[in-house]
């Protein structure tokens, strides 16, 4: 521990957590191999070469200086990382207050101001959501003003670094890399500033990275990493397209793996012999209309029944990313999987039937269009591409067409969508129409101007990657693969993955290797937050490895707990929602029996006040806040901590009932 | 269960002798015996023998022992029932006041001798003595990867075996894996009905599951038994009932047994009953909030006021340590049968048990409304909290 601290302080930039530098062995403080310096002034020259770093340094150096004065000014608050809540000793009421007055400010800021600058502000305010907001607001535009002054300061990281009297001449490489290409990096994928500074699931303090670069240095699979997670992730990703995730979501038989069938064999992705021998296949057990499903429903069960069963995956690439489509079963009983496709997503792309009474039956209640995009909105996507499917059948009727966009937008905004991340394309799977290609067909080009859904979809956004945060990898199916060990593929939810990785598989908490980790079937030697992945793993036994187990980075682990406290959103219930209430709790993959045990408090749905403290049961549409308890522990975060695992959804006799987010864990 | 005598006295003390016949019934002497009962029952203990030349041998003798019972245990998996306690009366082997512990047995008499028999006990004497209630259901609920083979009696479901297995999930070229980790599974759940169940003694087997699971398996297993000529299962294939559930775990039984085929199989038998009242009690809290109420101070107020229409009361409030609190209880059962309250004692093995112990163990549905009750909600809290 003293060398770590004698080393830190002889260097003072940022964000290095102290965990990377954990489990270093002293023997590789020595110096540094040829092959190694190469690597390194490759990475930066490959920097140097991407324009947009170029384009954008500008910016980046306000940005900078606009975090310096923000530090200036309120240097206390800005620092902590997370603030505890309830070290702030408020009563039940002030703190639901407070933490619904928080989720608004940050409906509406974002992460650009922290934590702890809202906590105060509404607290000075006390608990007066459009005072506090004023206030913040404010702020920033006086902060605005001042970064001028600033840049002519230089970065304060040189100067120190200049004054250093014993930096040894390994440290130099790495250390001239970090000032020049860090900011940029930021930029190029970006990341907002605040985003540098991670708030994982456990308080970080920002550590300063000398020791990680002189003693990473000498293994060179894990040198990226340390370096800085970010910066990896650009130069391993920065020349390729950006992947994005899209779920297929939508009513039984409107059509979702037809459409994406028939969109992959557009794109020349399904060989011209399969799809040959899928459309006699088909024929021959009299479901012609199928043979594009069959492109991604290929159990024999799923084919014969002519449903999608389990999530179906494919993948294409479009002008400007590579998409990796999950193919959702549309089918009310297997909303278990098609959660944990969902979960997985980026974006969502739903599919209606604009056939007369099918859409309408798709709509209605109880209906899985409607439980569908509640769903995906719940489980954090707000992108969202209504593909109108089987137009052709409606005669490629425009009035249709605005019939059925003006009952889902409605809906949609009810839900909770933001109308201008919703687009609405007409189409059809069967022949073909609109999907890759402009239209043809006479009726649809007199009235639609739009984009293809191919162009819709190469237009939607990819979020920002956390990969500066904690590792964390929700399982969600594990299988034999060839050679030794077995594999798990999941989500990389926060972080970075390198080859050789020791990670923590997590509740029971069990060290394992990764011996290899591949992305699409694409064998890879690392792979960052966002990316679908299976992983080889050594030093576990399948057999204890279960889905909704979750990957963590070792030192900075996932929390644990079988007990919890969350805000719940209950949807349209049949029966009452009281204490002792089992509930199946779907978390990321995970599908667990639960209670309610407390309910805490009853809130006001747009204020967040408090209206009753302790119900006796929550009705249709409330908003509460409530105490959970699962019949084993599981893997959980904050959703402040990690969005992607502070969210779960409560169902019950089939049925979503509440979807939640936690915003506290108790230790059991 | 056999009564062999009962000798109650006016003032409510007094002993009754019972003969337990099958597992169940150790259920319903888990609810009879509480501590300070004396019980008396033949047992076997080691008895240490000191000759007068100081050698000593030790040899088990079967004798008769009272103990006044100080703790209580039940294995539900194995439905065996341990009493500890002291000595009370003198034995050729034992002395007094020495500890003893006494493992009820099937077909052994045991008499049981209480300082108060309450309306609850005499009521739970008599339920476990009516030979006609006995209807065992078998049910297995069931989704990929996870299934649970229960055991539903009349006041009790047992879980016999549960079955969680991981199973690949299908992808590109990989089907194989998918149907051969289905196919484990299905076995796997086999072996279980094939162990567990008894087929002589169900009525009938519920095949539960969302999808198309249960169907797959109810093929599969029934392929496997002309495969390997099981006339066990071929037999009985007509015992089998495939319902829908939403999902594979213990709670979704409440949906099966709500189900209309299932009820009409079943229709006597505790359990489906009382899903049937507490989903009733649940729609009347949806429907008319004032009207249904739960937490023991809201009920005991509703029933001073002759409201109570149902009351829903778990057992396992009855078992509670506290001798007053159960006073309390009997006494809250006593007065709303008086006025015309129908009373159910849910059995806290069934799953709708399991929940009402959640919701605080008791509630009641009222024959009008009380909004009055809603709003002293406020002193009342810490009355309804018992986690």
């Amino acid at each position: 521990m003293a060398r770590h601290r004698n080393i830190r302080n002889r260097r003072d930039s940022d964000d290095y957590d102290y965990d990377d530098v954990y489990g270093h062995s002293v023997e590789e403080d020595s110096c540094l191999s040829p092959s190694d310096t190469s690597q390194w002034i490759y990475d930066r020259s490959r920097n140097h070469h991407a324009i947009s770093s170029f384009l954008d340094s500008h910016d980046d150096i306000q940005e900078e200086a606009e975090e310096d004065t923000a530090e200036q000014t309120r240097p206390e608050l800005e620092r902590r990382e997370s603030t505890d809540i309830r070290n702030l000793a408020l009563t039940d009421a002030d703190e639901a207050k407070l933490l619904s007055c928080l989720d608004e400010l940050r409906d509406i800021l974002g992460d650009t101001v922290s934590e702890n600058v809202l906590i105060q502000t509404v607290l000075t305010n006390k608990f007066d959501f459009a005072k506090a907001l004023d206030e913040i607001l404010n702020r920033n535009k006086n902060k605005d003003k001042e970064p001028e002054k600033v840049i002519s300061k230089p970065p304060p990281v040189v100067l120190i670094e200049s004054a250093k009297p014993v930096v040894s001449n390994i440290d130099k490489t790495p250390k001239v890399i970090a000032i020049n290409v860090e900011p940029k990096v930021g930029v190029i994928k970006g990341f907002k500033v605040e985003q540098d500074g991670g708030s994982g699931s456990r308080p970080q303090t920002p550590r300063d990275q000398s020791p990680a670069t002189e003693r990473t240095i000498q293994i060179p699979s894990k040198v990226k990493e340390k370096i800085d997670p970010n910066k990896q992730y650009s130069t391993e990703r920065g020349s390729e397209k950006d992947h994005l995730y899209i779920v297929v979501i939508g009513h039984v038989d409107a059509g979702k793996s037809t459409l994406m069938g028939r969109l992959l064999c557009e794109l020349g992705e399904v060989s011209q012999r399969t799809l040959h021998k899928y459309e006699q296949e088909s024929k021959k057990i009299g479901k012609q209309s199928f043979m594009y499903a069959w492109v991604l429903d290929e159990t024999g069960e799923e084919r014969v029944r002519g449903i999608t069963m389990d999530v179906g995956r494919a993948q294409f690439e479009t002008k400007t990313k590579k998409v990796i489509i999950l193919d959702a079963p549309g089918h009310a009983d297997f909303i278990p999987n098609m959660i944990t496709g969902a979960g997985q997503a980026d974006v969502a792309l739903l599919v209606v039937d604009a056939t007369r009474g099918e859409f309408e039956s798709g709509f209605e209640l109880g209906g899985q269009t409607r439980e569908h995009a509640l769903l995906v909105r719940s489980l954090g996507i707000s992108q969202l591409t209504v593909a109108v499917n089987k137009l052709d059948t409606a005669n490629w009727s425009e009035e249709r067409f605005n019939e059925i966009l003006n009952k889902l937008k409605l809906f949609l905004k009810q839900a909770g969508f933001k109308e201008s991340d919703v687009t609405f394309v007409p189409c059809s799977g069967l022949t073909g129409e609109n999907l890759v290609k402009p239209p043809t067909e006479l009726e649809l080009c007199k009235w639609y101007k739009g984009p293809c859904l191919l162009d819709v979809i190469d237009q939607c956004n990819v979020p920002v990657r956390p990969v500066a945060k904690p590792l964390r990898i929700t399982i969600n199916d594990i299988f034999k693969g060839t050679g030794t060990g077995f594999c798990v593929a999941g989500r990389i939810e926060n972080g970075v993955l390198n080859k050789g990785d020791k990670v923590l598989v997590c509740p029971i908490k069990e060290i394992a290797e990764v011996k290899g980790i591949s992305i699409n079937d694409l064998s890879s030697n690392v792979a960052f937050a966002g990316d679908q992945v299976s992983v080889t793993l050594s030093g576990v036994d399948i057999q204890n490895v279960a889905v909704g187990f979750v990957l963590s980075d070792p030192v900075q682990q996932v929390p644990v707990s079988s007990r919890f406290e969350a805000r719940l959103v209950v949807f349209n219930v049949k029966v009452p929602i009281t204490k002792g209430y089992p509930v199946l709790i779907h978390h990321q993959s995970l599908v667990e029996s639960a209670n309610i045990v407390k309910l805490k408090a009853l809130l006001n749905k747009s204020t967040g006040e408090v209206l009753k403290k302790k119900p006796r049961c929550l009705g249709n549409n409330s908003v509460a806040v409530v105490d959970i308890e699962v019949c084993r522990p599981i893997c959980i975060e904050r959703y402040k901590d990690v969005k992607e695992l502070g969210r779960v959804m409560l169902r019950v006799a089939g049925v979503t009932i509440a979807a939640g987010l936690i915003t506290d864990i108790y230790n059991t | 269960m056999k009564l062999t005598h009962r000798n109650i006295e006016k003032d409510g003390c007094g002993s009754i002798g019972l003969i337990p016949e099958e597992s169940e019934d150790m259920w319903h002497a888990y609810n009879l015996i509480s501590e300070g009962d004396a019980v008396t029952a033949s047992t076997v203990r080691k008895v240490q023998t000191e000759s007068s030349t100081g050698s000593s041998t030790s040899n088990r003798v079967r004798t008769t022992l009272t103990i006044r019972v100080e703790t209580i245990d039940f294995d539900t998996q194995a439905c065996v029932l341990r009493l500890k306690g002291r000595n009370i009366v003198e034995n050729q082997y034992v002395k007094m006041g020495a500890y003893h512990t006494l493992d009820l047995e099937q077909n052994r008499k045991f008499v049981l001798q209480k300082v108060l028999w309450d309306s609850v006990a005499l009521e739970r004497v008599d339920t476990a003595c009516d030979p006609s209630a006995t209807a065992d259901v078998a049910a297995v609920v069931m989704q990929e990867g996870l299934a649970h083979v229960c055991l539903i009696t009349p006041s009790m479901t047992l879980v016999r075996s549960k079955i969680d297995v991981t199973i690949p999930r299908k992808r590109k070229g990989f089907v194989q894996q998918h149907e051969k980790g289905l196919n484990k599974f299905y076995d796997a759940v086999m072996q279980g009905i094939l162990r567990h169940i008894d087929f002589s003694i169900v009525k009938c087997i519920i095949l539960a599951s969302p999808g198309f699971v249960k169907d797959q398996f109810f093929d599969y297993m029934m392929q496997q038994a002309v495969k390997t000529d099981n006339k066990l299962l071929i037999d009985n294939k007509g015992k089998f009932l495939l319902v829908k559930a939403s999902s594979g775990f213990k709670h979704s039984l409440k949906e099966v047994l709500q189900e209309q085929s299932v009820m009409a199989k079943i229709s006597d038998t505790k359990a489906a009953s009382e899903v049937k009242l507490l989903e009733s009690f649940y729609t009347m809290l949806q429907l008319e909030p004032a009207k249904a109420f739960y937490g023991k101070k809201h009920v005991e107020k509703a029933n001073e006021a002759l409201a109570l229409e149902t009351l829903m009361i778990s057992d396992k409030l009855f078992r509670c340590q506290d001798v007053l609190k159960r006073k309390e209880y009997v006494a809250l059962v006593d007065s709303a049968r008086e006025n015309g309250c129908d009373v159910r004692i849910f059995s806290s093995m069934h799953v709708s048990g399991e929940q009402l112990d959640q919701l605080t163990g008791i509630a009641a549905i009222l024959r009008f409304p009380m909004p009055e009750l809603e709003d002293s909600d406020a002193e009342d809290d810490s009355g309804t909290e018992s986690d």
